[in-house]
């Protein structure tokens, strides 16, 4: 991790990615529909959305893999397109799909990678090192054909990382992985931007972009629904769960017991609470009045999935 | 420009079709000797232009396996990428368009030059081709390969599978290569189609590439020479235009 550490440092003032009213047109679809946001330098971003709501495009964007219809994206203060060079120098993308070249050995490819971005033969004791960071170094003269899909992807960031970018972004990286390379990917991106890295990720694991990130964008339908702290996003939510095990043969349960129900299984109740409007003894003291016994009482606060159903199908209603 | 870049896309190119050089030269070796055997003895004992018909044969079949497998290497190689989606890997790096359609075109040159040279030292141990001009082989080798192996990266940019490959090339590139003077002179044709052998591209590259070797032809070399050069600065800015527009490969 130590070649990490030696990253060029542009003029840090420059946000890590500038996003500015991108939209993005299809012919039949509108798929961006004039976004901005800045993701700063040093910090760990998550982007999450739906499916369809416009994260990959705005990924292919940024690594000037599609032009937008409108607007301008700068990777450290160089537009994608007119500084194409320094922009994509400065980043690194690990692609969602396991796509690979089948002709060649792991080693070979990310040799041959590096040398897209000008790095020769210097570059090859880091492209050992990532290799043998990514558990990949028994692996390095196997075809890409023959690995699983596991270590492909552990190739694919590999990759993404041969030229030692300033930016990482990370789409979808483990969707489909299993719980041990999941761990692993989580070190490795979280040393990575302990190293100065500035990582940008999208998942469908919202425990996953709780776990890892500083601030989140939630994209909804093209448009940018929420872009916060993820600290603040939590707390925003103004809600508890409150989970009840109850026995005895009580009579039905009050109104204002019965419209915080989420769930009901067999002798277990969830109920949603909120803050400052529904508190926990008024509701337990009415759950006995009916007759009913409190055998165990949990809570729990909201996870990022909560308010994140919250916030995308709120949308959805409000759309139709 | 960013020649490390662009020299390791050229390399990478070279390695592509070397891990295959049986399907990629061989292959077009041996059919371009199984031409020569069968028109050679059908047309043996006479002469064309005044050179014995199977040594005119011989710089002929090595410009129509340049121009078929320069238009193959190019557009397999980028249609594939594109069908696997690797292509992204590409895409994303700081080469320009003009470094990827030179690394393409030059890797694309060196398959076809590989596959000639091997052509004419097999032959020879059959008949005998002088290389009169070789400048005028080798600007002939330059252009006629070029424009094919441009051609061969459009036709990539636009396929979307590689049925589309397969219909250009048996369309357009056979039926040209085939009818523009491999296997005879154009003035043993009927008048008409000697008229419409003039407006055939290739018959200029295959006309000019032969001068080289035996110094006689079917028109002006200098001709032949502006010919397929206006043809690869046309093509080439065609190609060039169309990859820094991203089009077709960048959404």
């Amino acid at each position: 991790m130590r070649a990490l550490l030696i990253i060029e440092r542009g003029c840090m003032s420059e946000p890590a990615i500038a996003i500015r009213n991108v939209e993005k047109r299809y012919a039949s679809t509108h798929a961006l529909k004039g976004v901005s946001f800045d993701i700063r330098r040093g910090e760990y971003f998550g982007l999450l959305g739906p499916n369809g709501a416009g994260k990959s495009t705005l990924i292919s964007i940024i690594a000037g893999l599609t032009h937008a219809s409108a607007g301008n994206v700068a990777v450290l203060g160089h537009d994608v397109r007119r500084d194409f060079r320094q922009a994509r120098r400065a980043l690194g993308v690990v692609p969602q799909e396991l796509v690979y070249d089948p002709f060649f050995p792991v080693r070979e490819m990310l040799r041959i990678q590096a040398g897209y971005y000008g790095c020769g033969r210097d570059h090859w004791p880091w492209i050992d090192e990532l290799l043998e960071r990514l558990d990949l170094t028994d692996k390095a003269e196997v075809s890409m054909r023959a690995l699983s899909g596991g270590m492909k992807r552990r190739v694919l960031i590999a990759q993404a990382l041969v030229h030692k970018p300033d930016v990482v972004i990370l789409d979808e990286p483990t969707a489909g992985v299993d719980v041990e390379l999941r761990r692993t990917l989580w070190h490795f991106t979280r040393d990575l931007n302990d190293a100065g890295h500035t990582i940008v990720l999208t998942t469908h694991y919202l425990e996953e972009a709780e776990e890892l990130c500083d601030r989140i964008a939630i994209l909804d339908h093209g448009e940018l629904s929420v872009l916060e702290d993820k600290r603040a996003l939590l707390n925003r939510h103004p809600y508890r769960f409150l989970s009840l095990e109850l026995s005895g043969n009580g009579g039905p349960l009050p109104e204002s017991v019965e419209r915080l129900i989420e769930d009901r299984h067999e002798d277990t109740l969830e109920l949603k609470l909120e803050q400052g409007r529904d508190f926990i003894a008024d509701v337990m003291e009415a759950i006995r009045g009916a007759g009913y016994r409190i055998q165990d009482v949990r809570t729990r606060e909201p996870s990022l999935e909560n308010i994140f159903v919250e916030l995308t199908t709120d949308h959805d209603k409000d759309a139709a | 420009m960013n020649w490390q870049g662009c020299f390791t896309l050229f390399f990478k190119e070279i390695r592509r079709f070397y891990s295959v050089i049986l399907q990629t030269v061989g292959a077009p070796v041996v059919t371009a000797l199984l031409y020569m055997v069968v028109f050679g003895q059908v047309l043996q004992g006479q002469t064309i232009q005044g050179v014995p018909s199977s040594a005119f044969l011989v710089p002929g079949l090595m410009m129509m396996s340049i121009i078929q497998n320069s238009f193959a290497n190019t557009s397999s190689s980028l249609t594939q990428s594109k069908i696997n989606g690797n292509l992204v890997f590409l895409l994303m790096t700081p080469l320009s368009a003009f470094e990827i359609y030179l690394a393409y075109i030059s890797a694309s040159l060196v398959r076809a030059t590989l596959v000639a040279v091997v052509l004419y030292l097999v032959t020879q141990l059959f008949v005998t081709v002088p290389i009169t001009h070789p400048l005028l082989v080798l600007t002939m080798l330059v252009f006629g390969g070029g424009t094919l192996a441009v051609m061969g990266l459009i036709a990539g940019i636009l396929a979307n599978k590689f049925d589309h490959l397969a219909a250009f090339q048996n369309f357009f590139i056979m039926p040209l290569s085939f009818l523009s003077g491999v296997f005879y002179s154009i003035h043993s044709l009927p008048e008409f189609w000697q008229h419409a052998s003039r407006f055939n591209p290739v018959f200029y590259m295959i006309d000019g590439f032969r001068q080289g070797f035996f110094g006689v032809g079917d028109s002006d070399p200098l001709r032949s020479v502006i010919v397929a050069g206006v043809f690869f600065v046309l093509v080439s800015s065609i190609c060039i235009t169309m990859l820094s527009r991203g089009y077709k490969i960048r959404g």
